[in-house]
């Protein structure tokens, strides 16, 4: 596989709810290495595509290439089997669980030998080692325990954890929606270091957001989504955000030669 | 869209104290933080305290009367029955479920077990394993309701424990087996009676197996992945579905396994009682549920040890020999375990508020 290789590529994708077209015939790319944006006004469409990408819906028409190997995902388990990881916006996580727990859930590792195999014993030694060398990897440890629940966390701290459990097991591509939405200043900022500390480790995140000044922040390109489909791709360093915003709600005519 | 550039400058100037962010400090202060802390990492601790406390002042009150290993095993056998029925509630409990339907269960499986055995003549050994079957059957029949066709635990359990009880009833005639046919025929089914002693301490083979069951749950839920699912079930089904738990396949052995555990405690019933009682076992679900409560469990799901389930068992049945022996109104009992319970539930909330 070359460079040159998309890590996703959509092509022609359309799906359908009765007579609202949630995506209709669109197309999409992510390459290797980058932080995609996708952008769009309410109702666009992004949430649609992306989870079209991921498996959560399945799309009426049209074909998904994961590093050029054509796929149909029938649910986000078939994804993730895969390597690809998403960080939900709820981020699925059991607040009364501990942040090992959290990070293993419906993946944990069993003891090796006769306890594993036949009382089907957790390996928490390992689980636990893996958890803090990944968060230390992404600069988040200062844990105090890693058995700590996640619900004694901070909003920031449990996003850093959702970042960090993708990460650990993202072969292919991260999938963010909204991670910033619901954080202060500071923690957010915190988050979109992690975000670039994941790409500097080679791993490409499609990153979903409405926070103009965070995607203008990390993204290498901007999807910019509008009325279900693919308007153009933008360079951040070639427009402003007033550009991306007047294309994305259509006061702007997109850059027709333009679109990367 | 002037605002974003201008939060964009305060990100900026904001840069500089970040590194502090990502630390993960205790900022619980003081003694009530500490044992709020304390309790939310083992949340079967004041169960416990309540429990030696209820064993000390008893003791002190009544001497050896109580305090003797007669007495406190004589506990043990009183309990067994709402101990292994108060496990299987706590399974269901942990999924932020309630299994109102527990006692029924066990008495119809008991029923089973004795009518098969008196009625057609199938050898014990097989009668009891229907028992145990049409335990777990009726446990999986729960299990799809709530899981599959997303009915509410408490409305599927309530339907269903007024149907076996009422099946129950239909089939046995309301006709009780007597003791001594059953020892005299079919000595089997009254395993679970077994007595051996050591000391001055009786045990029995119920109260055997219900502490042996705690104790495999006990590891089951801390040291297995299914274990860690069922709490993530309880905690919140969604994140556990996104997080790849199988939500359905959890449901469905918690609630099997639920059945199973009941049909096991009307084995133990018949052993108990020495007959096969339609009529026996009536109040099981509210004392069960009671025990979980009281054991510290959260009726929200997703918090609490098993082990505080068997700690509840057996505050009830302190209370209940010591007050007793006190030669007090059994109404004291009463009074005492609701007070318990209310008390049991302010502290889940409590403990629960750690998270805000």
């Amino acid at each position: 596989m070359s460079d040159a290789t998309p890590v996703v590529q959509g092509r022609g994708i359309v799906k359908r709810y009765g007579h609202v077209t949630a995506i209709d015939n669109s197309d999409f790319e992510l390459r290797q290495g980058e932080i995609l944006a996708v952008i769009g006004d309410n109702g666009a469409g992004k949430s649609s595509i992306v989870k079209a990408i991921c498996g959560a819906t399945i799309p009426d028409e049209g074909e998904i290439l994961i590093e050029g190997k054509k796929v149909n995902f029938t649910s986000p388990i078939d994804a993730r089997n895969m390597g690809i990881e998403i960080v939900y916006q709820q981020l699925a996580m059991s607040p009364a669980l501990s942040i090992a727990d959290n990070m293993f859930m419906g993946r944990e590792i069993r003891k090796q030998g006769f306890m594993g195999k036949y009382f089907r014993q957790l390996d928490r030694p390992a689980m636990e080692k893996f958890a803090r060398e990944k968060l230390t990897e992404l600069g988040l440890m200062t844990v105090q325990s890693i058995n700590q629940a996640v619900e004694t966390l901070s909003g920031g701290q449990r996003q850093g954890v959702a970042v960090a459990r993708a990460a650990a097991f993202a072969t292919k591509f991260i999938i963010m929606d909204e991670p910033t939405a619901a954080l202060g200043v500071k923690e957010s900022r915190k988050v979109l270091e992690l975000i670039q500390d994941v790409r500097a480790r080679g791993i490409p995140i499609i990153l979903i957001s409405h926070n103009m000044p965070h995607v203008f922040e990390v993204a290498d390109r901007i999807h910019v989504h509008r009325l279900g489909k693919r308007l153009c791709t933008i360079d951040p360093k070639d427009y402003t955000m007033s550009d991306a915003v007047a294309f994305m709600t259509g006061a702007k005519e997109p850059p027709k030669e333009n679109c990367l | 869209m002037s605002e974003p550039n201008q939060s964009a400058q305060e990100l900026d100037a904001s840069a500089g104290t970040i590194e502090t962010i990502a630390q993960f400090e205790d900022h619980r202060r003081g003694i009530l933080g500490k044992l709020q802390h304390l309790l939310h990492v083992n949340p079967s601790f004041v169960p416990l305290i309540v429990l030696i406390g209820a064993i000390v002042i008893f003791g002190l009150l009544l001497g050896s009367k109580f305090f003797s290993p007669f007495a406190m095993t004589l506990i043990l056998q009183q309990v067994q029955i709402v101990g292994i029925v108060a496990a299987a509630q706590s399974l269901v409990i942990l999924t932020a479920g309630i299994d109102l339907s527990v006692g029924a269960i066990m008495v119809f499986s008991s029923v089973i077990m004795g009518q098969f055995t008196f009625r057609y003549g199938i050898p014990v050994p097989i009668a009891v394993m229907c028992g145990l079957g049409v335990g777990t059957l009726i446990g999986a029949l729960n299990g799809w309701l709530v899981s599959r066709v997303k009915l509410p635990p408490f409305i599927v359990t309530l339907g269903m424990w007024q149907i076996i009880l009422a099946t129950n009833f239909l089939y046995s005639a309301n006709e009780t087996i007597r003791s001594q046919d059953i020892e005299a025929n079919a000595s089997f089914l009254q395993f679970f009676g077994t007595k051996f002693s050591i000391g001055g301490a009786t045990f029995t083979f119920g109260v055997i197996f219900m502490l042996l069951l705690i104790v495999v749950l006990a590891y089951a839920l801390k040291h297995t992945a299914w274990g860690r699912h069922v709490y993530a079930v309880g905690d919140d089904p969604e994140a556990a579905e996104l997080s790849g738990v199988n939500v359905h396949k959890t449901l469905m052995s918690v609630y099997m396994l639920s059945g199973l555990i009941c049909a096991f405690a009307g084995w133990a019933l018949i052993g108990r009682i020495g007959s096969v009682s339609p009529t026996s076992g009536q109040l099981a679900n509210i004392e069960s549920i009671t025990a979980v409560v009281i054991g510290g469990i959260s009726l929200f799901g997703g918090r609490g040890s098993i082990l505080g389930s068997l700690f509840g068992a057996l505050i009830v049945g302190v209370f209940t020999l010591g007050l007793r022996l006190m030669g007090a109104d059994a109404q004291w009992t009463y009074l005492l375990i609701g007070l318990l319970i209310i008390a049991a539930v302010a502290v889940d909330q409590w403990i629960r508020k750690v998270s805000g």
